[in-house]
């Protein structure tokens, strides 16, 4: 199962150009506001209709507007920007989960969850009611209004509702941007079982680094318009080059396994052959885990420091220098196959002398890992 | 009602008769009038609605008379109603259609407030749940706006009930067939004693007024509540 997209749009200074492919798993559209993700994710429900496009699920057609940006008009060749085909958003099978939630506040929280399923088409396969809202933890809530909700709960319904209606692929923009972090972190979890559960694309809209470290399984880099990169999110993450929030919120994404769980509240992770402390993290020895690092966490030392509080001094390579317009600089190191990136500054890099292959230690203090860093 | 005489008893059957038939068959096109001028932008919107309100600002002797004009026996629709046997003027079903467009803007406003405050992005979420859009405004839309509809309605009856310039100036005033509830008490106080009778109507007038206010005053902040969801 995978999304593919081609767009064009034009709307005042603003100029969208944009190409990416969704495949299985958890897509994010990842940049600053302005940069485009939301305009993205509208074409692909059909509740915006850009200049061109082409969209297309597992093969089906969702929308091809006919010229796509890379083909060069004909010379004398009429402009039949409205032709072509464009499904309107009931037709598109789509499970949409907004901002806002936007439950509808005259219905049940269980005529919401049904409002889907309604219109979905008799031969689709159709989610186990049950099922879902024992997932979502929302059963004790189906009698109640959306008005009577928390956010969270909210959320959670709105995840529920869109699950519900059989869609062919879910979409989320910036579905935790209204809450709170205790809700934030009540939340996430459901997306990663999503992510792992659902063999549906999933394109989803953040500009969270932490977020899109912790879903990510492709991310997809967007910076006025443009996609500045998409791929594999500990490869894009990792690039020095991309940075569409800025350098100072870039950061790795390494995954790891958990070897043990220290008396003293550290969990010991494997990353290779390295050994990484963070701070507890939950699951139990053996599971996959994710470790976002964020590049102003990390120093780099050319010999192994001595006499140091940090307990993750990392043997690694330097594989690439970005320098900044300012005084920063952002070093990608490779540590055994993984990849980090480290923020320092530019007169570091002189004084060091860092240049690529050079062999360094990458230095991460334990507690610097935040806990929203470390999930399963 | 043996305190009410025949004529007196006539004129407020007539008149609620008139009422809901001209409230009932309004309300589908109030509903769609305020639902295009809430929701589409179209060349001569203005003027649409300008129209609709137009019998909200015109002398109600005005409206009668364009309505003899376009309806009376040598109208050009009375010709046709007259031709299929369904003639209208100076009948009760004529006053049920100035009734309906007197209180058509009372109506249409009430109802286009309801609708311009319904969120469009609920409507928006609807689609992607794959509701077309006739789905949407039946299960979103319409019933968001029941407060507004009940508002709406409340007011067209009201303005029905109390019609009197254009009925009388369309289908006159004659007991038993077109005199109205206004135009009966009109007629009572015309004759040296019918004071009594009139003021008997008029108590009947305040004590419907009433009813239906309350009434409404109830169903809507109930209606609200469920709306809302709390």
């Amino acid at each position: 199962m995978s999304l593919s997209v081609s767009l064009n749009h034009r709307l005042g200074a603003f100029t969208l150009d944009a190409q990416f492919d969704a495949p299985q798993g958890l897509t994010v559209l990842y940049g600053p506001s302005g940069s485009g993700k939301t305009t993205i994710i509208n074409a692909v429900a059909g509740l915006l209709r850009p200049d061109h496009a082409k969209i297309t699920v597992d093969g089906v057609t969702l929308a091809d507007t006919g010229t796509d940006s890379t083909a060069q008009p004909e010379i004398g060749a009429r402009r039949t920007a409205r032709r072509g085909i464009w499904l309107p958003p009931h037709r598109r099978r789509i499970g949409y989960v907004f901002q806002d939630a936007r439950l509808f506040p005259h219905l049940s929280v269980r005529g919401n969850l049904r409002y889907g399923a309604w219109f979905a088409p008799k031969t689709a396969i159709k989610p186990n009611m049950d099922e879902i809202t024992e997932m979502l933890g929302i059963g004790h809530l189906l009698g109640r209004r959306p008005a009577g909700l928390s956010g969270g709960e909210r959320q959670r319904v709105a995840i529920g509702r869109a699950l519900l209606a059989a869609p062919q692929m879910i979409l989320a923009d910036e579905p935790l941007a209204a809450l709170d972090q205790a809700r934030k972190d009540e939340i996430l979890p459901y997306f990663e079982r999503l992510r792992d559960a659902l063999t549906l694309p999933i394109l989803y809209v953040s500009h969270a680094p932490s977020e899109v470290a912790r879903l990510a399984t492709t991310v997809v880099a967007l910076d006025a318009g443009k996609v500045l990169r998409a791929g594999p999110a500990a490869q894009v993450l990792g690039d020095p080059e991309v940075t569409p929030m800025g350098p100072r919120a870039a950061g790795a994404m390494i995954e790891t396994r958990i070897i043990a769980h220290h008396a003293d509240g550290l969990t010991e992770l494997a990353m290779g052959d390295l050994r990484l402390l963070v701070p507890r993290a939950g699951g139990r020895v053996g599971t996959p885990l994710r470790v976002h690092i964020e590049a102003q966490d990390v120093m780099i030392a050319t010999r192994r420091p001595d006499g140091i509080s940090a307990l993750n001094v990392l043997p690694a390579t330097v594989r690439e220098i970005r320098i900044g317009q300012g005084p920063g600089a952002l070093v990608q190191l490779d540590a055994d196959g993984h990849i980090i990136l480290a923020r320092v500054t530019r007169r570091s890099v002189k004084n060091l002398g860092l240049c690529a292959g050079q062999k360094v230690f990458a230095i991460l203090k334990a507690v610097s890992v935040a806990k929203a860093s470390i999930t399963g | 009602m043996d305190w009410l005489g025949p004529e007196e008893w006539h004129a407020v059957a007539l008149s609620l008769k008139v009422s809901f038939w001209a409230t009932l068959l309004s309300l589908p096109f109030g509903i769609w009038i305020a639902y295009i001028l809430a929701r589409k932008n179209f060349i001569g919107k203005q003027l649409l609605n300008g129209l609709v309100h137009l019998p909200l600002v015109l002398p109600p002797v005005v409206t009668g008379y364009l309505l003899l004009m376009g309806f009376g026996p040598r109208g050009p629709f009375g010709i046709a109603l007259d031709q299929i046997g369904a003639s209208i003027a100076f009948r009760w079903t004529g006053a049920a259609l100035a009734a309906a467009i007197m209180g058509f803007p009372l109506m249409v406003r009430a109802i286009r407030l309801s609708i311009e405050a319904v969120d469009p992005k609920l409507e928006a979420a609807a689609a992607t749940l794959g509701a077309r859009k006739s789905m949407v405004f039946a299960t979103v839309t319409l019933p968001l706006i029941t407060p507004g509809l009940l508002t709406g309605t409340i007011l067209g009856f009201a303005k029905a009930m109390g019609e009197f310039g254009a009925t009388i100036t369309f289908v006159s005033n004659i007991p038993g067939q077109t005199q109205t509830l206004p135009s009966a008490i009109y007629s009572f106080l015309q004759v040296p004693d019918g004071e009594s009778a009139a003021l008997r109507l008029v108590l009947i007038s305040v004590a419907i007024a009433m009813t239906a206010l309350l009434a409404s005053e109830i169903l809507a902040r109930r209606l609200a509540k469920r709306v809302a969801g709390s």
